[in-house]
C-alpha cells in the first residue's frame, strides 16, 4: 500500500459497527479533490477541495442541493472523470497513474455505475444493454444472455427484455441501468439517484436489492434527494457548493 | 484467441446492424468502392477471356510450329529503309531448313494471294469473301488441320501442279449443304479445282477465322497460276522439346541463306504460339495497368467518402461511445468497432462490385459472344481484399478519433 506512505489523509470519525479505517480496508480515498470548469467568462468550481474515505462494505448516501457537485464527485469516484487537482486512491491505487486499459478494467469489473441519466444505448434492447459490460470482458454469448436475463428478472423486468429504452417508462429504464451496473458483480456500486424516477414501491424494491448487495459485502455509494432513502444508508455525506458540509453516521 | 474472435463477431454484427440502419447512406458512400471493384473484375475478366481464347487459338496450330516471316511480327507504323529493301523469303530457304536443321521435323511453305479476295463459285452460287492460298502438303499436318472429309494432297499432286483443292469449313457450309464436296469442281479466280478434302472448323480469336474461308491448293499449282506472287511463309515444326534449338538452327540457316553479315541484325522474323501469346500479354498488361490506375482513383475517392461518413458516424454516436467506455470498453475495443464497421461497409461495396462484375461478365458474353470473357478467381479475391483494405485504411483515423474520446465528455455530448 505504497500510496499511503506519502500523505496520510485525515479519515472520517469512527463509525460503530464497522472496521475503523485502516490502509487495508479503505476502498475509496479522496484527498482535496477539485473540479473546475473553465467557461468562457467565468470558471465554475463544481468541487472545491473534497476529502473523505470509504471503507470496504460501507453503505454511504450523498445528499445535497441540485448543482452542489454530487454527480461530479460520483464521476470522479467511478473513474470516469479526472479531477482538476487532488488525489484519488481506489483500492490503494492512485487513479491518476493508471493506464487507459486499467481504467477500462476497473469500470468494467470493479465498479457498477448507475447514471442519473441512465445512459442506455438507444438502439439496443434492454437485454443487450444489460449484457454489454460482459461483452467487454469476453464472456461467452450464452452465459452473457443467461446472466443478463437473470439480473433483469431481479429488477422485475423479465417481461420487457426485448424493449428498447424508448419503449420503456422512465422507471423501467432506471431499472435497466441498475441491472447493467450489477451484471458483473462489482464490489463497488455507485448509483446517482437510482430511485429518482421510481414510485415508492419500485424504489423500495431497488433499495432492498441494494441492501442485499450490501449485506453480501459490497460497498455502496448512492446519491439521493430523499431522506427516507438516505436513512437506509449507514452514513450520509452532505455536500453544498462543492464542499463536504456534514458527514454523519446514521442507522 | 477465442475471445478475440468473439469480439470480432460481436463487432461484425454491430457493424451489419449499423449498415442496415443507414442503408441508403451506406450505399452512396461505397459507390466508389463498388465501381472500382466492378472495373477491376470487368477488365480482368475480359483480359482473361481474350487470353484464354488466344491460347486455344494458337495451340490449334501446334505449339511446336515456328513461323518464319520477312518481317519481325508485331504492330509497327513505318518500315526502315533496310526493311523496305528486304527480298521475299524463298522456297529454297525452306529446303535448306529441312536439310540443315536437325531439330526441325517438318517444313511447309505457304504462298498468299496478292490483293482482295478472289471469291469462289460453285454451280452458279458465289462466295465473295473466299480466299485462296498455296501450301505444301506438310502445311496441314504441321498446322494441326483436321479433315472432316477427304484427304490432303500428295507431294506428287503438288509437283505435278494439279488443280486439286482442300476447302475450309465455311466454304463447305456455303456450297455443300447436305452434299458431299469431294470430287466436285470449284472455281476460284477463274480457275477450276477438283475438291479432294474438306477441313474442320478452326477456332478463332475474335470474329471468324479466315482459314475457314480459304481454298488451299498445292504450292506449285499456285505458283503456276499466280507467277507474280512472291511472298512465301515458311512453317517449321520442331522435334518435341527442342523449340529453342530448332529456332537457333533456323536462325543460322536463314542468316546464311539471306547473306546476313555477322555484325548485322536478322533480316527476317520468327514467331511461335508462345511468342504471340507473350506479345499479347504485354498489351494486356498495359491495359491492366491503366485499369489499376483508373480503379485506384475510384477507390481513393470512395475511400475518402468512407472516411467522411465514418467521421459523421463517430460524431453521431459520441454518446454511444461514451456509454461503452463508461462500462469498460478499452480503446482497442472502440477502434475495432469502428474499423470493422468501415471494413464491413467497404467490404459490402466490394461484394456488390463483385456481383456486378459477374453480371457485367455475363452480359458481355451474351451480347458479344466473340469476346470470351470469364471472371478469374484472383480478381474476385483481389477486389474483395482491396475493398476491405480501403475500409481499414480510411477508417483508421475516425476509429482512432473515437477511441480517444473522454468518457464523460462523450456522455455529455448533445
Ligand atoms: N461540463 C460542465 N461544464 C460546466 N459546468 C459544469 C459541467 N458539469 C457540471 N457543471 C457544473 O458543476 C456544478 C455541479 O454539477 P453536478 O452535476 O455535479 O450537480 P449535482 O449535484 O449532481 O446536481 P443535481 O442534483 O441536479 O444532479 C453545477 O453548477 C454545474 O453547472
Ligand atoms: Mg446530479
Amino acid at each position: 500500500m505504497e500510496p499511503f506512505s506519502t500523505t496520510e489523509p485525515e479519515v472520517g470519525t469512527g463509525r460503530d459497527g464497522y472496521d475503523s479505517p485502516s490502509p487495508d480496508n479503505i476502498v475509496i480515498l479522496a484527498q482535496d479533490l477539485w473540479k473546475t470548469y473553465d467557461m468562457e467568462a467565468i470558471s465554475v468550481n463544481a468541487l472545491s477541495g473534497v476529502s473523505f474515505s470509504i471503507v470496504r462494505g460501507e453503505y454511504v448516501a450523498i445528499m445535497g442541493p441540485s448543482g452542489s457537485g454530487k454527480s461530479t464527485l460520483m464521476n470522479l469516484i467511478g473513474c470516469l472523470d479526472t479531477p482538476t487537482s487532488g488525489q484519488y486512491w481506489l483500492n490503494g491505487r492512485l487513479v491518476s497513474e493508471l493506464t487507459d486499459d486499467e481504467l477500462a478494467y476497473i469500470r468494467n469489473k470493479e465498479i457498477g455505475f448507475v447514471f442519473q441519466t441512465f445512459n442506455l444505448l438507444a438502439r439496443a434492447s434492454a437485454l443487450h444493454n444489460v449484457e454489454l459490460p460482459l461483452i467487454y470482458n469476453g464472456t461467452p454469448p450464452a452465459e452473457r444472455l443467461e446472466r443478463a436475463e437473470e439480473v433483469l428478472r431481479k429488477v422485475d423486468l423479465g417481461d420487457r427484455m426485448d424493449h428498447r429504452p424508448n419503449e420503456l417508462s422512465g422507471g423501467q429504464r432506471q431499472r435497466v441501468a441498475v441491472a447493467r451496473a450489477l451484471i458483473n458483480n462489482p464490489s463497488i456500486i455507485l448509483a446517482d439517484e437510482p430511485t429518482g424516477n421510481l414510485d415508492s414501491a419500485t424504489g423500495d424494491e431497488i433499495m432492498n436489492l441494494f441492501e442485499r448487495l450490501h449485506q453480501s459485502g459490497n460497498t455502496i455509494v448512492l446519491v439521493t434527494h430523499e431522506h427516507d432513502i438516505a436513512a437506509r444508508a449507514h452514513r450520509i455525506i452532505h455536500i453544498r457548493d462543492g464542499k463536504i458540509d456534514r458527514d454523519e453516521k446514521v442507522g | 484467441m477465442a475471445k478475440q474472435l468473439r469480439n470480432i463477431r460481436e463487432n461484425l454484427l454491430l457493424a451489419l446492424d449499423t449498415l442496415r440502419t443507414h442503408k441508403f447512406r451506406s450505399f452512396l458512400t461505397v459507390l466508389g468502392v463498388l465501381i472500382g471493384t466492378t472495373t477491376v473484375i470487368g477488365v480482368a475478366s475480359i483480359i482473361t477471356g481474350l487470353n484464354n481464347r488466344l491460347v486455344d487459338t494458337m495451340e490449334q496450330y501446334g505449339s511446336r510450329s515456328i513461323y518464319i516471316f520477312k518481317f519481325e511480327p508485331g504492330i509497327r507504323f513505318n518500315l526502315t529503309r533496310e526493311e523496305r529493301m528486304r527480298k521475299p523469303l524463298q522456297y529454297q530457304d525452306a529446303v535448306a531448313i529441312r536439310q540443315y536443321c536437325p531439330d526441325v521435323e517438318e517444313v511447309a511453305v505457304d504462298m498468299f494471294y496478292n490483293g482482295p479476295a478472289p471469291g469462289a463459285k460453285y454451280k452458279g452460287q458465289e462466295m465473295l469473301d473466299a480466299g485462296i492460298q498455296g501450301a505444301t502438303a506438310e502445311d496441314f499436318s504441321i498446322n494441326g488441320a483436321t479433315f472432316v472429309d477427304g484427304r490432303p494432297y500428295t507431294e506428287l499432286e503438288d509437283t505435278h501442279r494439279l488443280n486439286v483443292a482442300v476447302i475450309g469449313s465455311d466454304i463447305t457450309k456455303r456450297f455443300f449443304q447436305g452434299e458431299d464436296p469431294i470430287g466436285k469442281d470449284i472455281i476460284v479466280g477463274g480457275n477450276t479445282f477438283r475438291i479432294i478434302g474438306a477441313l474442320g472448323k478452326r477456332l478463332s480469336f475474335l470474329g471468324d477465322n479466315s482459314d475457314d474461308r480459304t481454298v488451299y491448293i498445292p504450292y506449285w499449282t499456285f505458283r503456276k497460276i499466280y507467277p507474280d506472287a512472291k511472298e512465301n511463309l515458311i512453317v517449321a515444326m520442331a522435334t518435341p522439346n527442342r523449340m529453342n534449338e530448332a529456332m537457333d538452327e533456323i536462325t543460322a540457316v536463314m542468316r546464311r541463306m539471306r547473306k546476313v553479315k555477322p555484325d548485322q541484325e536478322n533480316n527476317f522474323g520468327m514467331a511461335t504460339a508462345d511468342s504471340v501469346i507473350k506479345q499479347f500479354n504485354q498489351i494486356t498488361g498495359m491495359v491492366a495497368l491503366v485499369m489499376v490506375v483508373l480503379s485506384s482513383i475510384g477507390l481513393l475517392v470512395g475511400g475518402i467518402g468512407v472516411m467522411n461518413i465514418m467521421l459523421v458516424s463517430v460524431t453521431e454516436r459520441t454518446r454511444e461511445i461514451g456509454v461503452r467506455k463508461a462500462i469498460g470498453a478499452r480503446r482497442q475495443d472502440i477502434v475495432w468497432q469502428f474499423l470493422l464497421e468501415a471494413m464491413t461497409l467497404t467490404g459490402a461495396g466490394g461484394v456488390m462490385g463483385i456481383i456486378l462484375g459477374y453480371v457485367l461478365n455475363f452480359s458481355i458474353r451474351t451480347l458479344f459472344p466473340s469476346v470470351p470473357s470469364s471472371v478469374p478467381l484472383w480478381s474476385v479475391f483481389l477486389g474483395f481484399l482491396v475493398s476491405i483494405s480501403i475500409g481499414l485504411f480510411f477508417g483508421m483515423w475516425p476509429a482512432m478519433k473515437a477511441s480517444r474520446l473522454d468518457p464523460i465528455v462523450a456522455l455529455h455530448h448533445e
